[in-house]
């Protein structure tokens, strides 16, 4: 099958996969470390999923904000959404 | 809380495959499409966050466009929300409750709602001509100068009135599907109590409207946001670019200049801002379902 109109990089992929990657975990361990919700800061029942989806979500926003307001380089952006993602899995 | 099966997600397996199809992959490609410039004959060249840097910065012609239809997109939101929320909840309020006006009434409220969007935009692009238009004839012959072609406010005034026309329908509906479901002890005892009819609609009507109510504004909101073919067909953006939204903004871009890396970056600020959206409705309305239920078994 071609690929070419997806036009895909090694950048987007590599980013692709590690999205892949983190719902395959998250799957595995739905499967042998069993889960229930709880009740984090944010007063919502939340599972690990939700807290990705929330971690991947504000990590956008915060990359984008970044970008809009201080620019470019975004390593600083990357290094405040990881702390941003381990504050949400460990609070929310 | 015991912990939940999840082997039913394979059962969910045919529609994660279309899914893909339909949204996965061409969604990824939009994410290639963002991080490059194209040229003819499929050659792409690397662009890191170059577009999406242009897009946020509101100085450049880009990030200017982007951020005047954001706005613009915003407000028309906020007004047809404005209106057509409180609007269908009279309408909802005002529908009789029994016997065969009943059917009639929701046969005639449903059909605005059964009319495909484009075909919507063409009745009312005739609608308010001055020439031929009735509405359009009409208004000016009452000696208001209304032109939807070269006046923004008549534009606005247009798109804003179609999209009321178009959708207070569905607010009406859901509130009126709310408002039956309201046993009718609750206004035995509120007659009783010799409760006025604002006390009624506050106490009784309204709070047990609430879920539906969010469900119309989500609805609403969502659907406003997207909107793009009625003023597509009405105006086509115009007069100026006084109703470019973002999703014709967005087609401008992709299709008019075949930008595909910035629309492509358009869209996916688009998309995140939907997604933020949608998850805090989503969060609210099953949040208090939760809530209702734990209640529900309390009590």
């Amino acid at each position: 099958m071609e690929l070419n109109w997806m036009a895909w990089t090694w950048q987007t992929g590599l980013f692709f996969a590690g999205i892949a990657s983190l719902l395959l975990i998250l799957t595995l361990l739905a499967m042998f470390r069993p889960e229930t919700e709880r009740v984090g800061v944010l007063g919502i029942a939340t599972t690990r999923g939700d807290r990705l989806f929330i971690s991947l979500l504000g990590s956008a926003f915060i990359h984008l904000a970044w970008l809009g307001i201080v620019g470019q380089p975004l390593w600083w952006a990357s290094g405040l959404a990881l702390l941003y993602a381990a504050a949400v899995f460990r609070f929310v | 809380m015991k912990p939940v099966n999840q082997k039913a997600w394979l059962l969910v397996l045919p529609v994660l495959l279309i899914v893909a199809f339909s949204a996965v992959i061409p969604l990824m490609t939009v994410v290639n499409y963002s991080v490059q410039d194209s040229f003819g004959n499929n050659q792409f060249f690397w662009n890191g966050v170059g577009w999406f840097a242009e897009l946020l910065d509101p100085k450049s012609d880009l990030g200017s466009r982007f951020y005047d239809s954001l706005w613009r997109n915003l407000a028309f939101s906020a007004i047809i929300l404005a209106i057509e929320i409180p609007l269908g909840i009279l309408v909802a309020l005002s529908m009789p409750r029994e016997g065969w006006t009943v059917s009639a009434t929701l046969v005639l409220m449903a059909l605005p709602l059964l009319i495909p969007w484009n075909v919507v935009g063409t009745i009312w692009q005739i609608f308010a001509r001055g020439d031929i238009g009735l509405f359009g004839a009409a208004v000016n012959g009452l000696g208001i100068r209304y032109n939807y072609v070269s006046d923004p406010v008549a534009a606005w005034f247009t798109i804003v009135v179609m999209d009321v026309w178009h959708w207070t329908s569905l607010v009406a509906l859901l509130c009126y599907a709310g408002l039956k479901s309201i046993p009718d002890a609750y206004y035995q005892a509120a007659r009783i109590d010799g409760a006025s009819r604002w006390a009624v609609f506050r106490t009784i009507q309204l709070p047990k409207m609430n879920r539906v109510l969010l469900i119309a504004v989500l609805l609403r909101f969502m659907d406003s946001f997207m909107i793009y073919t009625e003023p597509f067909v009405v105006t086509g953006g115009g007069p100026g670019n006084s109703t470019t939204f973002l999703s014709i903004e967005l087609v401008k871009l992709a299709l008019g200049q075949f930008d595909l890396g910035k629309a492509a970056a358009l869209s996916i600020v688009y998309n995140l801002i939907i997604l933020a959206v949608c998850w805090v409705f989503y969060t609210v309305m099953t949040t208090a379902d939760a809530r209702a239920d734990s209640e529900a078994g309390r009590g």
